[in-house]
């Protein structure tokens, strides 16, 4: 018995061998194009935060510590940790994804929950809910800009008619509503994909509970927050903070639904405005580099997550 | 849902959301057909349709060939990311191999990276290699993008396919270029449609990295051209143009997703909760 496994195992071992070099020579046009269109610009953009880069001679750069990022000067701090504006972007940011994955995970929940039973018209429904993913986020900004402008904007119109307000509230150019114009016009566009998210999350919920959960007489109600809600939770965690780190790098939305504006501006934003419209590619890059730390950070939060979500 | 109240309530609210979801979209149609005086009375349906705003899009300035544009480029993005993952998930689904978990973690990670954290190095890039301002260029930025994403869900699905036809393959003495092509990629027609379609969708849309790396009208994608449609006189937009431009763009989309709905929030599914 054991000659003929000791003739074999050598060319298990070859074959093993060729099988994983093969697999490296698969891995390597995706592999390389990965490294020169990610891994090298995002090293570039951590190098470029330490320079006095100008956009008009990247050549030309020196490198000048932390001076980006703060610097005492005579007459006081500089820098990105000492710039109010940057901190507003940060605080910006924080708020607008917080509250609008908070917003789109109760009402996503709401339409899973609802797509999760058969009624006519369901089809109607689920095919509904994914035309505001479908179009493109520069288009909806666009789309609700004309629905909330000030004197010719339809939602101001139905307002007035309803005798709730009796002249048109400027939306999107009023820093008092525009936070809420953005939040409101992402909840609008991305609760779809939680509500399919954790529609599939909840049709892979195990259905012998709620058998025994009628037959014990509990309320649908009571069976929510009491079998659906514990048992969901996992699928709720890892789509919250696959949406928090999207919604943390918010660019396309707030650049056109409220183009320029101070009070809206997020890190993204900030970042481009540094880096392009001032040709400060130091400073910008130093700001972008701060984002993908914080985004970084989350990461391996979720990735940590998801991995224990295999193991189990 | 045996209480009729209980019924009725649920009815409204399934109305209320299908009429949010799709009113934004039907009210840009209605805009789009409307004439300049038209456009500024608030209404329902357009009393006095006109293509004016189309014919005007699409026969005057630059949009037609910002359409072309975004057609190669989206076109390109798809056909590149597709070829590069195909083999690249065939070795990651298939072979056992050391650091394996540590590589397909990294290339789950740069999905998420945040684009204008490689803004400027990528613009340094296109810069030296002479593709700035250039469609290849942006091809090849979207690869930020796409690449991670098509690579794990192609991954994903090639996971699934039954172990014995490969096994019988290299029984047979195939190479693996030759279970590749002939073996498996037959049978992942459905999964290269499937995310073929996501990436086709993620580079139609993209904006930033547009906007950023290109300069003159004519080489700008359409989300770009959308952005940045101005009237004569500030501060007065033609939203006629605006919302003809916006159906035009949009309209190709949400015809894919009603087609293809199925295969589309699979290939969702399978990108997020089970990565």
């Amino acid at each position: 018995m054991s000659a003929p496994d000791a003739g074999i195992a050598p060319v298990f071992t070859k074959m093993r061998r060729e099988r994983t070099k093969t697999a490296w020579l698969f891995m390597a046009p995706m592999l390389v194009v990965l490294a020169a269109v990610a891994g090298w610009p995002l090293l570039r953009t951590i190098w470029f935060g330490f320079t006095d880069a100008q956009l008009s001679d990247l050549a030309a750069a020196k490198f000048i510590g932390l001076a980006n990022y703060l610097d005492w000067e005579e007459s006081g701090y500089y820098g990105l940790l000492a710039d109010p504006d940057w901190w507003l972007s940060v605080w910006n940011t924080l708020r607008f994804a917080v509250v609008s994955v908070v917003a789109e995970t109760i009402l996503g929940l709401g339409v899973a929950l609802a797509l999760n039973v058969s009624f006519p018209g369901k089809g109607l429904l689920r095919t509904a809910i994914l035309v505001p993913w479908a179009i493109p986020t520069i288009v909806s900004a666009r789309m609700w800009n004309w629905m909330l402008n000030d004197q010719f904007g339809i939602l101001n119109d139905i307002l007035i008619k309803l005798g709730v307000i009796s002249t048109g509230i400027p939306w999107t150019a009023d820093p008092a509503y525009a936070t809420w114009a953005v939040i409101f016009v992402d909840v609008w566009k991305t609760t779809p994909f939680i509500a399919l998210l954790l529609l599939a999350g909840l049709q892979s919920l195990p259905t012998d509970c709620y058998e025994s959960a009628r037959v014990e007489g509990i309320k649908p109600v009571r069976a929510f927050f009491y079998i659906t809600l514990p048992l969901l939770w996992p699928v709720i965690v890892v789509a919250v903070i696959f949406r928090l780190l999207d919604a943390l790098r918010v660019f396309d939305l707030i650049y056109v639904l409220t183009a320029g504006s101070k009070a809206t501006m997020s890190m993204s934003v900030y970042a481009r405005q540094q880096l392009i419209d001032f040709q400060d590619v130091g400073y910008g890059s130093a700001a972008s580099t701060l984002l993908f730390l914080t985004i970084g950070i989350l990461m391996v939060l979720y990735l940590r997550l998801t991995r224990a979500k295999l193991g189990q | 849902m045996k209480a009729t109240p209980l019924r009725i309530v649920f009815a409204v609210l399934v109305v209320i959301i299908v009429t949010a979801s799709l009113f934004p979209f039907y009210y840009a149609v209605v805009s789009s057909l409307k004439d300049g005086g038209d456009l500024f009375r608030v209404e329902y349906w357009p009393a006095n349709p006109t293509w004016d705003n189309f014919r005007e899009v699409l026969t005057t300035g630059s949009f037609p060939t910002n359409i072309l544009n975004s057609v190669i480029v989206a076109t390109g993005v798809v056909v590149l990311s597709l070829f590069l993952s195909v083999t690249a998930s065939y070795a990651l689904a298939r072979v056992s191999f050391k650091g394996k978990g540590l590589l397909l973690l990294t290339i789950l990670s740069v999905s998420m990276f945040p684009q204008v954290a490689v803004l400027s190095g990528l613009f340094e890039l296109l810069r030296v290699c002479g593709l700035f301002n250039r469609l290849p260029g942006l091809i090849l930025a979207n690869m930020v993008l796409t690449l991670p994403f098509t690579v794990w869900v192609l991954t994903t699905f090639m996971r699934e396919l039954p172990k014995e036809v490969e096994e019988a393959a290299v029984m047979d003495g195939a190479k693996p270029w030759v279970i590749v092509s002939r073996v498996f990629l037959p049978m992942m027609w459905p999964s290269l449609v499937t995310t073929g379609l996501l990436a086709f969708i993620s580079a139609w849309n993209e904006f930033l990295f547009a906007l950023t790396f290109t300069l003159t009208e004519d080489s700008r994608t359409v989300t770009v051209a959308i952005s940045q449609i101005s009237g004569a006189v500030q501060n007065q937009l033609p939203w006629g143009k605006i919302m003809a431009a916006s159906v035009i763009v949009t309209i190709p989309l949400v015809a894919l997703v009603l087609i293809f709905q199925r295969k589309i929030v699979a290939g969702l599914t399978a990108g997020a909760v089970k990565g």
